[in-house]
């Protein structure tokens, strides 16, 4: 017997059961993955997700059309006066970047990269926090490298709960990518004096561009 | 880690004594015990979640076995390998050939428990490896040459002075007075390693049944990097962390970053299924995962049972009155507080952690915030049984403990002691009403008084009061 057989049987053994019966239950859980209680979530979900977003120090700003957002990432940028220079998802190179003046490399991020730019797979109102799924045309690195990261959010992707992310998952892919990132506000540590302090190895700031149902 | 919870007492008393220890662990209440509560009281359906949460992981623990091959089959289905340690020498063993497999010579590395239990990093270092802890806590720690003393915020016993002494002699810079200024040099200290290295470790919060996936949450993102840059991903993860389903893991996680560090949600989760896809630039080319029981089955069936159900979460010891004073270190091992006081006996031996157990006051906080409902009181009092049982317990304990018994199963005999030891007590008494010292039990009396009592039994109080 090796190592993995001593421990199934011992774990059988234990159980009261040796052998190796799959118990029934097991495929229908699966097959029915039942949820469990929710939180009560009161108000317009869109609403919620700005302020939850907020409240996980992301900057949150709203575009009217999609045609709108490299101007208010612009913005943004000047705003915080960061260079017009970024690191997309080649998912977004759709998007007319440098009539708004930025200008944008389609591939993953490299350690020298300052902003990058994401759409999410979905964005979730109970906490605020957005769904990135990897692939080819949406690597992982893009939000997690840069010091910047800035993730395009229609409207149409904001759901209630990580279940209902959980279930569009199911129905648009199938299965999990490689990667399945939740991302809630600019990476933090805590761990000198319990004092929380933005920007620890990702991004120190998150700005969040919803776009539509203004 | 090397193992001294046998030396519980005399570094208890060590901590005590230690001033700068005693102010890091001042913030205690303030910094995990009220961000929990108001973390919990937003949801309004905490008892419901907390019930959910104990189902899942109690019921997933019954079907372990059948679980375990689900996973097994899931992951190596999307291309990870799954290999099985049965002690943590075994674990180091499999991670040690698989790095000699693919080449490697550095391995960044994000927060794992189950790793510290297996001293990893030693033992990878003696093969010759370069191991970077990458968690600022686990990183400072490494530098120091010290090991956690908490669960989640492993470096809670150190002050900023002393971290800026640290980083100002190991890294060779001007010294930072500032906490961010800190956190920024171990960003840029450690941004290179993350780049440059071929192998990446990580724990696992959860093993998703469902999807043969690995789930970690984090917040400094350090998580994410280590399992995206470098060509090989091995996640190490006790047996017991698998649940069946992605909504199953939802439940627990409405819970454990509230309990943890009272955040609705860590910065990050992270759902790891395998290897780089197709026409993917990044994302490891090798998955492994190393499943490792080290004394956990042998849980199963028992007593010890409901400890399985653990999301590490820590927060037993943030609540704890004992941890609360003397921090992690006293412990002795991995797991301090009260999930330490069930879990190191359990793993390393009952006559290797004697005081753990006893190193309560039972007053429940631990199982009253418990995410999953672990009965941590009950479960120490296991130990404190099966010590008496095996004679481990002092021979003078268990003299008292038999004369006790003796006497109370003659209760003429304990009625004519009970008053005498009530009067005794009374007159030892001084004229605040209080014993300041206790013959033979100086211990107790060493660091408070004991108010002294009325002077009657309970029998000859009850008597008088129905009789008034």
């Amino acid at each position: 017997m090796n190592s993995r057989e001593r421990i199934l049987a011992r774990i059988g053994q234990a159980l009261g059961r040796p052998g190796d019966p799959a118990p029934a239950g097991i495929e229908g859980h699966l097959q029915s993955h039942p949820r469990g209680p929710r939180p009560v979530l009161e108000g317009d979900a869109i609403a919620r997700f700005r302020e939850r977003a907020a409240r996980m120090a992301s900057d949150v700003a709203q575009a009217n059309a999609m045609t709108d957002v490299p101007g208010v990432i612009a913005r943004y940028l000047e705003q915080q006066r960061l260079p017009l220079r970024a690191v997309c998802w080649p998912a977004l190179t759709r998007l007319d970047w440098r009539a708004a003046g930025i200008q944008t490399e389609a591939r993953a991020a490299r350690a020298d990269d300052l902003v990058g730019i994401t759409g999410v797979f979905a964005a979730i109102a109970e906490t605020g926090t957005l769904m990135l799924l990897s692939g080819p045309d949406t690597p992982a690195t893009v939000s997690l490298l840069p010091e910047t990261h800035v993730a395009v959010v229609e409207v149409s992707r904001v759901v209630a709960t990580m279940e209902d992310a959980w279930d569009r998952l199911r129905a648009e892919r199938g299965a999990p990518p490689r990667a399945v990132n939740f991302v809630s506000g600019p990476s933090r540590t805590a761990d000198i004096e319990q004092t929380v302090t933005l920007g620890a190895h990702g991004p120190y700031r998150v700005l969040i561009v919803l776009v539509g149902g203004a | 880690m090397r193992l001294e919870a046998v030396q519980f007492r005399r570094k208890a008393a060590e901590a005590l004594d230690n001033e700068r220890l005693q102010r890091a662990l001042e913030k205690f209440p303030s910094r995990f015990v009220d961000t929990r509560a108001a973390a919990l009281a937003e949801l309004g359906n905490t008892e419901q979640l907390r019930d959910a949460a104990a189902d899942i992981r109690a019921r997933t623990l019954r079907d372990l076995d059948a679980w375990l091959r689900r996973f097994e089959r899931a992951a190596a289905a999307r291309g990870a390998t799954v290999h099985w340690a049965e002690d943590a020498d075994e674990a180091n063993r499999i991670v040690t050939e698989i790095a000699r497999a693919h080449g490697v010579r550095k391995a960044v590395k994000s927060k794992s428990m189950v790793t510290e239990e297996c001293g990893l990093n030693e033992y990878l270092e003696r093969q010759g490896l370069e191991v970077i802890e990458t968690d600022l806590g686990e990183y400072i720690l490494q530098l120091a040459h010290e090991p956690p003393s908490h669960i989640v915020a492993p470096v809670v016993h150190k002050s900023k002075e002393e971290i800026a002494e640290l980083f100002e002699e190991k890294h060779r810079k001007p010294r930072k007075d500032d906490i961010a200024e800190l956190c920024r040099e171990a960003r840029e200290e450690l941004r290179p390693h993350f780049l440059g290295a071929d192998m990446g470790i990580s724990g696992a919060n959860f093993l998703i049944a469902e999807t043969g996936s690995v789930l970690i949450v984090t917040n400094e993102g350090n998580g994410r990097l280590v399992t995206t840059l470098p060509r090989v991903h091995v996640a190490v993860s006790g047996i017991e962390k698998v649940v069946p389903t992605l909504e199953d893991a939802t439940t627990l996680l409405r819970l454990l970053p509230r309990s943890a560090t009272g955040q609705a949600i860590t910065n990050y989760v992270s759902l790891l299924t395998g290897t780089r896809g197709a026409g993917e630039s990044e994302g490891p080319e090798h998955c492994h995962i190393v499943l490792v029981d080290a004394g956990r089955s042998r849980m199963l069936g028992t007593e010890l049972e409901p400890m399985l159900r653990c999301i590490r979460c820590g927060a037993c010891m943030n609540h704890c009155p004992v941890y609360q004073n003397i921090g992690g270190h006293a412990y002795g091992w991995v797991y301090p507080g009260p999930m330490g006081a069930v879990l190191t006996p359990a793993l390393a031996g009952i006559e290797q952690a004697l005081d753990l157990p006893n190193a309560s006051t039972f007053c429940g906080a631990c199982s009253e915030v418990c995410p999953v409902k672990i009965p941590l009181p009950d479960l120490m009092r296991h130990w404190r049984e099966r010590q008496t049982e095996q004679r481990l317990r002092p021979r003078r304990e268990r003299l008292l403990l038999r004369l006790w018994a003796w006497t109370a199963l003659r209760p003429r005999l304990y009625a004519v002691v009970a008053r005498a030891v009530a009067r005794l007590l009374h007159g030892l008494g001084g004229s605040d009403g209080l014993v300041h010292r206790l013959p033979g039990a100086s211990g107790w009396t060493r660091g408070r008084d004991l108010p002294a009592p009325p002077g009657l039994t309970f029998h000859a109080l009850y008597r008088k009061r129905r009789g008034a």
